[in-house]
């Protein structure tokens, strides 16, 4: 026995096929190429968040040239601090060895970021000083060496 | 006559409109194989292939050896380029003091990249202490859910990532962000976020906020490797995650962390 189709159904059928067809079309070109490499995402862009220039080099590019300071720094408390949380971003700086392209911090204020009375800082993190009492009026590295602090200078 | 001729010209409307018909065809249908061919998994974009031979990254904040300098945030703006002003943060610092009576005064002025003061008198402090804050990695997050168009993403390496290419601004996500870690770039106009410094990661360099981190505050490691210093610092300590109710898979982990802290 023939099986009958109604001609609407094939119609209707015909008709999903055409769309269906052109969904596929349309996201063919509208996905970009490593869309679901990986995951819902573009595979690419694993690619794109590895790219951006780095600004601080690392502790270790500074010992290149600075082993000097690094050899004073390791002696004392100011060992496990890397050179860029004072001098800033070095990276250009290791690149062209010009000392504009470095910070060199002063001040009191800068010393007291990290060694300012303030009771939130747990009392066995870091060794306190009160900024309003401690020696005012001289800046904290005409007596201590940033580098070595317990080297005070005379 | 005049009939024969427009029956010729039906037939030549027939011919071409059948070529064209064709030849259309020809070309969807060779688009669409190419399409399939091309990536047979058109379909299955769900899927998550999981390398277990690349690192998966989880971060350890040590509350009790923060000391608020603001290096952190300091250095993560400059390593990745985030305004200065208008004030978005990747990483900051909270400063948070529970006073003697119960309530608590919690500040974070330009996100603690000026160093932090002690504004509530000693006398009245219970108890203060510093919260470094910053994306959670999260391993169920909510912010790539709700991306409407997959422009961000769990990385291979746990790490969550955005597509600057790809995301429309719809601040879905900011929004979605339990931990309020997400901004819209000011520059940019796209969404941004901590990306665990993902362009140091994959040159062998650590995070920039913790490669500045005077007390080793900060870590970062390997949750696969099960002799990791980090996983070592997990098994030792009592560490919470922010929110855990939420259950977002938080990769970050405190260590010393209050209730208070939210
Ligand atoms: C390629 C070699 C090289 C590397 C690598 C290097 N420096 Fe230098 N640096 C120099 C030289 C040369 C000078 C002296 C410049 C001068 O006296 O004019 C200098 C000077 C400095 C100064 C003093 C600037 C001043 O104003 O007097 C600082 C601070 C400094 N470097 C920090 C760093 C840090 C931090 C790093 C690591 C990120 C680093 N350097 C890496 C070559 C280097
Ligand atoms: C605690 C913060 C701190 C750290 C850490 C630090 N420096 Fe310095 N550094 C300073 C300060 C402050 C000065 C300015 C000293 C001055 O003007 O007398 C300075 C000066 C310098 C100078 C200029 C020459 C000199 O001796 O005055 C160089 C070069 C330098 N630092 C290199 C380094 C290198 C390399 C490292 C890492 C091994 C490092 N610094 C780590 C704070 C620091
Ligand atoms: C980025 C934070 C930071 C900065 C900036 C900093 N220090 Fe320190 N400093 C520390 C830490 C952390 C220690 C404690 C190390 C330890 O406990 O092992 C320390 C220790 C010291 C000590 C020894 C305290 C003691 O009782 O043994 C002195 C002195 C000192 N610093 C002076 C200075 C001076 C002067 C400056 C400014 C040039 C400065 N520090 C800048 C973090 C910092
Ligand atoms: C006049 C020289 C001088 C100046 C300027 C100076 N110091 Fe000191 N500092 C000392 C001497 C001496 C000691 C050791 C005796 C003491 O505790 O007072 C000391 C001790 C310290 C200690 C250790 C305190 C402790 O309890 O062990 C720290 C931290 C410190 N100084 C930081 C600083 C900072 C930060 C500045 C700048 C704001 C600074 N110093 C300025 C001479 C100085």
């Amino acid at each position: 026995m023939k099986l009958y189709i109604p001609p609407q159904l094939t119609r209707l059928a015909l008709a999903f096929a055409i769309f269906i067809s052109l969904f596929l079309v349309l996201r063919h070109f509208l996905v970009p190429d490593t869309f679901g490499q990986y995951g819902h995402y573009r595979g690419a862009s694993l690619i794109d968040n590895a790219q951006p220039e780095i600004h601080y080099a690392g502790q270790q590019a500074c010992f290149e040239c600075h082993q000097d300071i690094q050899d004073l720094k390791a002696q004392d408390v100011h060992s496990e601090i890397h050179c860029e949380t004072c001098h800033g971003p070095g990276q250009k700086h290791v690149l062209s060895g010009e000392s504009s392209d470095i910070l060199k911090p002063t001040g009191r204020e800068f010393c007291g970021l990290c060694h300012a009375m303030n009771a939130a800082k747990q009392k066995n993190a870091v060794f306190q000083v009160d900024l309003k009492k401690h020696n005012i009026g001289k800046n904290c590295i005409e007596c201590h060496n940033p580098h070595q602090p317990w080297e005070m200078k005379k | 006559m005049s009939q024969s001729t427009s029956a010729m010209g039906n037939e030549k409307i027939k011919s071409s409109r059948r070529k064209f018909l064709k030849s259309a065809a020809t070309l969807a249908g060779a688009t669409i194989g190419y399409s399939w061919l091309k990536s047979s998994q058109v379909l299955l974009f769900a899927a998550e292939p999981k390398d277990e031979s690349l690192p998966w990254y989880g971060i350890v904040i040590d509350i009790e050896k923060c000391i608020g300098c603001g290096s952190c945030a300091k250095a993560c703006k400059k390593e990745n380029d985030v305004p200065i002003e208008p004030f978005f943060f990747r990483t900051w610092i909270e400063q948070y003091t529970v006073k003697n009576d119960g309530s608590v005064n919690i500040v974070s002025p330009n996100g603690g990249i000026d160093g932090f003061e002690q504004t509530v008198p000693d006398e009245d402090i219970f108890k203060s202490f510093f919260v470094p804050k910053m994306c959670n990695h999260c391993s169920k997050s909510p912010c790539i859910q709700v991306c409407p168009v997959g422009a961000t993403y769990d990385s291979p390496e746990g790490v969550v990532l955005i597509d600057e290419k790809y995301c429309i601004g719809c601040r879905y996500c900011v929004q979605a962000c339990p931990y309020g870690c997400r901004f819209i770039h000011p520059v940019k106009k796209v969404a941004n976020k901590c990306t665990l410094c993902y362009h140091r990661l994959k040159k062998n360099l650590t995070p920039a906020c913790m490669e500045v981190c005077p007390t080793g505050a900060r870590m970062y490691g390997n949750l696969r490797d099960k002799n990791s210093e980090l996983v070592k610092f997990l098994k030792e300590h009592t560490t919470q995650v922010l929110r855990p109710n939420l259950n977002t898979g938080a990769k970050l982990y405190y260590n010393a962390l209050s209730s208070e802290v939210r």
